[in-house]
C-alpha cells in the first residue's frame, strides 16, 4: 500500500499537541494506524511536548501529594492496565482503531443508513466544535455528487478508491478540500468506496435535489 | 539506583520508567518528585486552579503506574510518555472529549518499517536533539509552538491572540516543524512525503 496524499502537518501537530477536537482526532487517529510516515511525524510532534514539559518550571506540589497519588494507587492495584489482548482475526480488520471502536465492529458489522443515489452513510461523532465525523460508502464506480464545502472537509479512504479530477485516492490516503474546492470524485470500479469523512460546515450542493434532501440526511 | 534525579535527559528516566513497570515503589517515587510538579505548571496553565491541577497532577500518576508497563524506550522517552498521559487527561477532563488513539497491537495497523537494533539510544538522542532543536528555533516560531502544545490553543486562537493571520499561525508552526525534524538527520522517516 502506498500513500500519496497526507494531512498537514499543522493538523498532524494540533492532534499531538491535544488541540484537535474529537472528529478531527479520529481521523488522523486512523490515518496514521495506516501511515507509518505520519505516525513517525505524530511520534516526533510528541516528542516536543515531552521536551517542553522536561524543561517547564516546577510547581510548588502539595506536601502529601506524593502519598496521596500511592494511596490512589493501592486502593486501585487491581486495575493495572494490560497490553490489549493480540486479536484473533484469520485476515486484519478492513476498519483500524480506534475508528472500529466508533463503529462497534468492522464492516461486516455495520448498519449504513441511505443517503440517496445509492450512497449511504453512517454518523460517528459530532465534536464540541460542531464538527462531524461519519461513514460514507460510495457505490463502486458511481460520482459523488458535486460540492463544494463552507469550510473543511478531510476523507480518510478505508477500502476502493476515488478519483478527483486528476488524483487518485485509495487506502490510507486522505483528501483536504476547502471552500476554495468544488470537487466532483468518482468511485472507481472494483470494491464500494468506503470513507472516513470529517467536515466542519455543511456542505454545498450543486444540485437542486440534493439540496432539498441535505436537512433531511443531515450532511 | 545511585543515577537517579541526577539529570534531566533522556536514558536515566527512561531505566526509572521502566522500573515502575515492574512495580517498584521507590523508582515511582523518584519519577514522581521529578516530574509531578512539573506535570503540576502544565495544567496550572492549562487554567486550572490549584486544586484542581493537584487532582489532575494524582489522577495522570495514578495512570503513569497504572500504564508503566506499556512504556516501550524504543519508542518515546519518558518526558514524552508522561506528556501525553497528562495531555490525555486534560481533554478527558478540561474538553471532555474522547481521545481517538491508535491501537499498537492492532492487526489493521501498518507496521514500521523494521527499526535497528540501536532503536533505544537513538530515541535519547532524538529527545536531546529535539530539546537543543526548539531551544534554536526564532522566538516567534518557538511561542507559537508553545501556545500550541502549552496553553491548549487551536491555531485559530492562537491567530485571535496574538493578532496575526491564522495562515502565519500555521507557516509559522511547519516552519518549527521542518526545522526540529532536520535537526533529527537526513535519516529522518525510511519514506519521504
Amino acid at each position: 500500500m502506498r500513500i500519496d496524499h497526507h494531512p498537514s502537518e499543522d493538523i498532524l501537530l494540533a492532534y499531538a499537541a491535544g488541540d484537535l477536537p474529537e472528529s478531527w482526532s479520529l481521523l488522523v487517529a486512523t490515518h496514521i494506524a495506516l501511515c507509518p510516515v505520519c505516525r513517525a511525524d505524530v511520534s516526533t510532534a510528541e516528542a516536543i511536548g515531552g521536551s517542553l514539559l522536561a524543561d517547564e518550571t516546577p510547581a510548588v506540589l502539595s506536601s502529601d501529594a506524593l502519598a496521596a497519588t500511592l494511596m490512589r494507587v493501592q486502593a486501585d492495584d487491581t486495575a493495572v492496565e494490560a497490553e490489549s489482548a493480540a486479536h484473533d482475526h484469520a485476515t486484519p480488520p478492513i476498519l483500524p482503531q480506534p475508528l472500529r471502536g466508533y463503529c462497534g465492529g468492522d464492516l461486516d458489522d455495520l448498519k449504513w443508513k441511505a443517503l440517496g443515489r445509492n450512497a449511504q452513510h453512517i454518523p460517528l461523532v459530532r465534536g464540541a466544535d460542531g464538527a462531524t465525523a461519519r461513514l460514507l460508502k460510495i457505490p463502486a464506480g458511481q460520482p459523488v455528487p458535486t460540492h463544494g464545502h463552507n469550510g473543511l472537509e478531510l476523507t480518510l479512504v478505508l477500502q476502493g478508491s476515488f478519483v478527483d479530477g486528476e488524483s487518485r485516492f485509495g487506502r490510507g490516503d486522505v483528501e483536504t478540500a476547502d471552500d476554495a474546492v468544488e470537487h466532483q470524485p468518482v468511485a472507481e470500479p472494483g470494491l464500494d468506496c468506503i470513507c472516513l469523512a470529517v467536515t466542519d460546515a455543511p456542505l454545498r450542493f450543486r444540485s437542486p435535489f440534493a439540496r432539498l434532501v441535505q436537512p433531511l440526511i443531515g450532511i | 539506583m545511585s543515577t537517579i534525579g541526577s539529570s534531566n535527559t533522556g536514558a536515566d528516566w527512561n531505566a526509572v520508567l521502566c522500573s515502575v513497570a515492574d512495580q517498584d515503589r521507590e523508582a515511582f517515587a523518584a519519577l514522581f518528585n521529578h516530574f509531578a510538579p512539573r506535570v503540576k505548571s502544565y495544567m496550572l496553565r492549562l487554567g486550572s486552579d490549584n486544586a484542581m491541577a493537584e487532582e489532575l497532577v494524582q489522577e495522570s500518576f495514578s495512570k503513569v503506574w497504572r500504564k508503566a508497563g506499556q512504556f516501550d524506550p524504543g519508542r518515546a522517552s519518558a518526558s514524552t510518555w508522561i506528556f501525553s498521559i497528562a495531555r490525555n487527561m486534560r481533554i478527558d477532563v478540561f474538553r471532555r472529549e474522547n481521545r481517538p488513539e491508535l491501537d499498537p497491537n492492532d492487526p489493521a495497523l501498518v507496521p514500521d518499517a523494521p527499526q535497528a537494533a540501536d532503536a533505544m539510544v537513538e530515541q535519547k538522542q532524538t529527545a536531546e536533539r529535539i530539546g537543543s532543536a526548539i531551544a534554536e528555533l526564532p522566538e516567534e516560531q518557538r511561542q507559537v509552538v508553545h501556545l500550541s502544545f502549552f496553553e491548549d490553543k487551536t491555531h485559530a486562537e492562537i491567530s485571535d491572540y496574538l493578532e496575526i493571520p491564522l495562515g502565519t499561525v500555521k507557516s509559522r508552526i511547519r516552519l518549527a516543524f521542518a526545522r526540529i525534524k532536520a535537526s533529527l538527520g537526513e535519516d529522518y522517516g525510511e519514506i519521504q512525503k
